[in-house]
């Protein structure tokens, strides 16, 4: 999808049409994709998707059936990890724990024939660099887990990996410490210029992170594409469910190009938003997020309007989130979500079992495929 | 202290791997080791040993010492692969055995025609020669049975009173050689079937069967047991270590057995093994023998130990070594079937 | 490409590969092969020809041999009955209740793993003998107690002596395992303490106590040190394999009769494997540990209970060194060093005892190394699922063979000169090992390779799964990471595995009496030589001897590495 925008970094990481089953389980079908130098990409999906063995498949800790990995010019399908030149930091960290903070750092340089004094350089200021000036003499045992999560990541680029690869980094933290971290790891990671791949299953994570993200599901590559892209424009119902939250409405038709009857209501779509692929008199499934779904008070009988009653209002802090009964007609109803601030409820003095006309902005709307 | 169990590790591995290799070689060097097994007991043969290693420094002897019945298991387990070079001090019986399985090579050590009739091989060549003879001697304890107030048994036929139910403990006959020439002794002097009866009301009064023909005489010692069926030499050492045994030679004449040596018929037969047979008989050993043994395959004009009757051939019943052999087997079967299948411990 | 060939080669792999593969030759040889001759030995005649099962119809038919098969079934199920109930009271002590000097009581009980069954024996009957000081009153103090000690008694008594640390040592992890919730829960419905005993306590422990008794008879059923000494005319299998063997020299029916051992012992640990795997999951869930309340009651009873043991524990070992000292028992009691001087005895004397150090310490360095290492590559390897679980079930089949089969099996395998195989004679290299000091090493590192693997796996998997991937990603060795990161965080465990061995050596005996040569004697083997022999006291001052070097091994051990575990502690705790 990326085009080759600069020859010389697009493209420094290629997979290509990964299979690999691991008995009749078939773990990843037909992978591919690509990333520049310097790239951020983000693997994201739900638990047992294959996101994990495909960063495993990349670092050369599985082998696949077939399929091939590059970095820059060399073919490294068959390489084992020890010879990919990737680092790696793990969910658990895995730090050694008889070793100083330091001693960990320093442990992939060790084998690499430098000087002494060059290794300490070298630790200093990868210790500067993490923030962890003062702190190269404890143990594992004696850092919070923020800081052995920084201990993780420096010994991974200490020996200045090709490929910088991340696996569930910051699951193991608490809430806080880890948006601090999220900052972190993209800062340093922008600065090294390093191509890193990051499996998540936290979408937040995903997508205040990543240069581009990678939706899998069960095996397959769903979606690829930045967070922007991803996140307004899901390929499918599924992705549009893993991130964010997302409405759906079942049972639509195809009345014309932009036009679906919903039981007995009318919705316009604007703009493409998959609406293209569809057959006319074909059924499809509209969908749109909660932050998107508009209740407006005074313009009854507008296009995109339909009168719902309010099912629950549920208080989310800075906003509600309130539950919409929409009646298509005949004894069909379909339950929706609207997200609203708090300010708005209060103005509007929204209580439960009200009817109120809700509105679907035409550009927000997606169609997908029944 | 690293080092060392840096060492050590080094050390096992290394021996682990190469003892294959180093093995064999060891073996052709050492050449002057000569296997001897013996059924001698454990605290005469380090006397006999140190004149052997005054007289011949270069004889470099290894000891395998065991009971009777198991050194001529042993012996016939390995017939087809011999690992002994010598057998020294073992019943002749029990060396018969052997040669009836050819597994004995003939042999006339020095000082041969000192040795009586009836301490050797009748071959020209013998393929056994005595050193001493050994007989059935009862252990008894003199404060036990005076605690339980019974008198000592005098004879065979004291030993199956009811009044010793429980009280006497003897080898088995088919591990133990002094146990062997003990049942033997009585199959001959009463026959087959009153021989078998005996043993059947004897065996009412044991209370256990023991592994060796000593431990009988120790237990004895100990008051584990009031009377112990074993051998003179035994109780009498014990006797004189403090212990409260008294040695009583049964009044109708005791089993005996000859302790004998012989040459192992193998492949490559040392030339150590036969210096050994001849130092064996040899005057010097054989006074020491004579110290402890009353019987001697020759004399030696050493006084007849305390504690042996003054006249010990008069002792000894007329026993026929070949017989005793010969159904060897059959009567260690009959004994087996008769008396190991009691599996409760008797009250 | 020849380049690109070249480089994908994954030499750690194929190291690792290589060296899992020689994990399971290595079992192949030192276990499978060993065990299988054995087996095949039990159905040919003297001659070799094949025979069926016709040695196992003669055994059968052969009364005094078929009572002995009832015989080690009835003691060791008295045995495990006795031992279990005493060992659950007093694991029910160190663990759910408020005893004081807990440390102590369970030290002491740990004390009788370091004794040979022997010297269980032998204790016993200074103790019950007829001569024994409880026989005799002390001396006419007390009125004396006559319990017939030879026979069945005195086999239980001394199989209980030698399992109870054992079921101690299980039930204790089992015990302290139970989720304190559920008692919170049980105490909230107001369930009486003897309902929940029978609701909650005894359903939390099933599997820990189901394994102890399973540990219990395959200890008892197949022990054969105690049941020689005290066993008097009563037969067991245990003892006819060592009277087939060393007294008969009728090796074709001993390998019959250890086939007849075998059977009931495999199906115990087949069983106990079982066991073990549901208890693993059971383990998996997290729980809350209990914190035992006060009740004044029940704590001083247990406070009796467990002093009582203690004292009859200490009574053992302090008749055994009393009579291992007293000139000549029971009629004069003056002390002396008489019987510590082995000059005029069998069994080798103070060579065979410093042998047999010489001895338990190769075998605690091979022993620890190889399973250490074997434990490492099968727990810390990727890929090769199938060698690896070959390796691992090779490596826990040792537990179900007891010593006396090992030995035998040795003596059949390693004293073979050649194979015929479909006519061609291949020559045994490992012959030259027969009558070493390195088979005995072999025997024991075989005997005791089990518990030894399982305490490493059983630390390996404390530690991250992923350092190896990681060292592997630095383009570290994995040896490297092996040496500077694995061993010295284990190290503790380690140590304690090479105690084991040590400890193990040290004492036992059915194994290597069948294979110690007469210029390699050892002092486990001296003892039953100086019983054989009727040498009681000379065989009770030697394992007095074998338990203070033990004892003293044990204890230095617990100082020097006092540093060692603080350290790691340190490291491990989060």
């Amino acid at each position: 999808m990326s085009q080759k925008a600069n020859l010389k970094n697009s493209g420094y990481l290629r997979v290509k049409n990964i299979d690999k089953s691991f008995g009749s389980f078939r773990a990843l079908k037909n992978v591919s994709f690509q990333a520049d130098r310097g790239e951020l990409i983000s693997v994201l999906g739900p638990s047992g998707c294959g996101k994990t063995t495909l960063l495993r498949v990349v670092a050369g800790l599985e082998k696949q059936d077939s399929g091939e990995v590059f970095v820059g010019d060399r073919d490294l399908s068959n390489y084992p990890i020890s010879k990919r030149n990737v680092g790696i930091v793990f969910q658990s960290y895995a730090l050694f724990p008889n070793l100083t903070a330091r001693q960990n750092i320093a442990y992939g340089l060790k084998t690499r024939k430098l000087k002494k004094s060059e290794i300490d350089r070298k630790v200093d200021a990868l210790l500067q660099l993490t923030g962890l000036k003062g702190l190269g003499r404890r143990y594992p045992a004696q850092l919070s887990g923020g800081q052995q999560q920084r201990v993780a990541l420096s010994r991974a680029i200490a020996v200045s990996p090709d490929i910088l690869l991340l696996d569930e980094p910051l699951s193991a933290l608490d809430a806080k410490v880890r948006v601090m971290l999220r900052l972190e790891i993209r800062q340093l990671q922008q600065r090294l210029g390093v191509t890193t791949i990051m499996v998540t299953h936290d979408q937040e994570e995903a997508l205040t992170m990543a240069d581009r993200i990678l939706v899998m599901d069960q095996g397959k590559l769903v979606q690829e594409g930045t967070p922007h892209e991803i996140y307004e424009h899901p390929a499918t119902p599924f992705v549009a469910s893993f991130i964010g939250s997302m409405n759906f409405i079942g049972n639509a038709v195809k009345q014309d190009q932009g036009v679906y009857k919903v039981g007995e209501h009318i919705l316009h779509v604007s703009g493409e938003n998959g609406s293209a692929q569809i057959k006319e008199q074909s059924g499809a499934i509209l969908a749109i997020r909660p932050e998107n779904v508009m209740i407006l008070p005074n313009e009854e009988g507008r296009a995109n309007v339909i009168k719902a009653q309010v099912e629950a209002i549920e208080y989310r802090g800075a906003m509600f989130r309130v539950g919409l009964k929409l009646p298509l007609g005949g004894d069909t109803k379909v339950l929706i979500e609207s997200d609203m601030p708090s300010e708005k409820i209060s103005r509007l003095n929204i209580s439960e079992n009200m009817v109120i006309p809700v509105h679907f902005p035409t550009d927000r709307l997606r169609v997908y495929q029944a | 202290m690293k080092r060392e169990i840096r060492k050590l590790v080094a050390k096992s591995v290394f021996s682990m791997i190469f003892v294959a290799f180093t093995f064999m070689a060891i073996s052709s060097v050492w050449a002057e080791e000569i296997l001897v097994y013996t059924a001698l007991e454990d605290d005469e043969i380090p006397g006999y040993l140190n004149l052997l290693k005054n007289s011949h420094p270069d004889i470099d002897v290894k000891i395998v010492r065991d009971s009777t019945g198991i050194i001529t298991a042993k012996l016939l387990a390995e017939k087809d692969n011999p690992q002994a070079d010598v057998v020294w001090g073992t019943a002749a019986t029990s060396l018969l055995v052997c040669d009836q399985n050819g597994m004995l090579e003939g042999y006339a050590p020095a000082d041969l025609e000192k040795v009586r009739a009836e301490f050797r091989d009748s071959n020209p060549t013998p393929h056994w020669v005595g050193i001493k003879a050994w007989m059935t001697g009862f252990c008894v304890n003199s404060f036990e049975i005076k605690a339980l107030g019974i008198p000592a048994p005098q004879s065979y036929d004291d030993l199956i009173k009811p009044i010793y139910k429980n009280q006497v403990v003897m080898p088995n006959p088919a591990s133990s050689g002094t146990g062997f020439l003990t049942v033997s002794a009585i199959l001959q002097m009463m026959g087959k079937d009153k021989g078998w009866a005996y043993l059947d009301k004897l065996h009412e009064n044991i209370v256990q069967y023991t592994h060796s023909g000593s431990k009988p005489c120790k237990l004895a010692g100990s008051g584990e047991s009031a009377i112990g069926i074993s051998f003179g030499y035994r109780g009498i050492m014990q006797k004189q270590k403090g212990e409260p045994v008294e040695t009583i030679f049964p009044k109708e004449g005791s089993g005996w057995d000859v302790e004998s040596n012989a040459l192992i018929k193998k492949g490559v037969i040392k030339k150590s093994s036969k210096i050994f047979l001849d130092w064996a008989i040899s005057e010097p050993v054989m006074k020491e023998y004579a110290k402890v043994y009353p019987l001697t395959a020759y004399s030696t004009g050493v006084a007849v130990p305390e504690g042996y009757p003054a006249e010990p051939e008069k002792q000894l019943i007329k026993n026929d070594l070949q017989w005793a052999a010969a159904n060897r087997t059959a009567i260690l079967e009959e004994w087996s079937r008769r008396y190991e299948s009691k599996s409760e411990p008797k009250k | 490409m020849i380049k690109t060939t070249i480089a994908a080669i994954d030499t750690e792999k194929w190291i690792r590969y290589t060296m899992i593969l020689m994990v399971c030759i290595w079992l192949a040889v030192v276990v499978v092969l060993p065990l299988f001759q054995l087996l095949s030995k039990s159905v040919v005649d003297l001659e070799g020809n094949f025979v069926g099962i016709a040695n196992f119809i003669h055994y059968f038919k052969t009364p005094s041999l078929f009572n002995s098969f009832g015989n080690s079934l009835f003691v060791s199920v008295m045995t495990t009955i006795f031992s279990v109930t005493l060992g659950f009271l007093y694991a029910y002590a160190l663990t759910r209740t408020n005893l004081p000097y807990k440390n102590f009581f369970n030290a002491i009980a740990m004390m009788l793993l370091f004794s040979p069954t022997l010297l269980n024996g032998i204790t016993l009957v200074y103790l019950f003998g007829r001569k024994g000081l409880v026989t005799l009153g002390f001396f006419g103090a007390i009125p004396g107690w006559n319990i017939e000690l030879y026979g069945p008694v005195g086999i239980i008594i001394s199989e209980v002596i030698f399992t109870f640390p054992q079921a101690v040592l299980i039930l204790s992890v089992a015990l302290r395992m139970t989720d304190a919730r559920l008692y919170e829960a049980a105490d909230s419905m107001g369930a009486s303490g003897f309902q929940t005993f029978i609701t909650v306590t005894l359903p939390g422990i099933k599997y820990g106590l189901l394994s102890s008794v399973l540990v219990c008879f395959i200890l008892a059923f197949t022990d054969f040190g105690a049941p020689k000494v005290v066993g008097g005319n009563y037969n067991i299998l245990a003892t006819d394999i060592y009277k087939q063997v060393i007294g008969q020299q009728n090796f074709i029916m001993g390998a019959v009769v250890s086939v007849v051992l075998l059977i009931p012992t495999v199906i115990a640990f087949i069983m106990d494997r079982i066991v073990q795997r549901k208890q693993v999951s059971m383990i998996a869930a997290k729980s809350v540990p209990l914190q035992p309340k006060i009740n004044r009651f029940k704590d001083r009873l247990f406070l009796i209970f467990c002093g009582f043991i203690s004292l009859v524990i200490m009574g053992f070992f302090a008749t055994a060194l009393f009579a291992s000292l007293v000139k000549v028992w029971p009629y004069n009691l003056n002390l002396s060093l008489d019987h510590y001087n082995f000059n005029r005895m069998g069994g080798g004397g103070y060579s065979a005892f410093f042998n047999s150090i010489k001895m338990s310490f190769y075998s605690a360095v091979v022993g620890t190394a190889i399973s250490f290492t074997s434990a490492y590559l099968i727990e810390k390897s990727r890929g090769m699922p199938l060698m690896r679980q070959a390796a691992y079930f090779l490596s826990i089949l040792p537990l179900a063979l007891p010593g006396l089969v090992i030995g035998l099996a040795y003596i059949f395998f390693f004293n073979t000169t050649s194979w015929n195989i479909l006519g061609f004679y291949l020559p045994n290299p490992l012959n030259s090992l027969y009558g070493t000091m390195a088979i005995l090493v072999l025997s024991n590192v075989v005997h005791f390779y089990t518990v030894s693997f399982l305490t490493a796996t059983t630390a390996l998997k404390q530690l991250d799964r992923e350092f190896e991937t990681v060292s592997e990603s630095m383009s570290v060795p994995f040896y490297k990471t092996f040496f500077k990161v694995t061993m010295p965080v284990c190290l503790p465990a380690i140590l304690e595995i090479g105690i084991y061995y040590f400890v193990n050596s040290m004492a036992t005996v059915s194994a290597v009496i069948f294979l110690y040569s007469a210029d390699i004697p050892l002092a486990a083997v001296a003892v039953a030589n100086m019983d054989d022999a009727g040498d009681i006291a000379p065989a009770c001052a030697m394992s007095v001897l074998i338990v203070l070097t033990n004892v003293v091994v044990r204890v230095g051990y617990g100082l020097v590495t006092k540093g060692i575990r603080a350290r790691t502690e340190k490291w491990l705790s989060k």
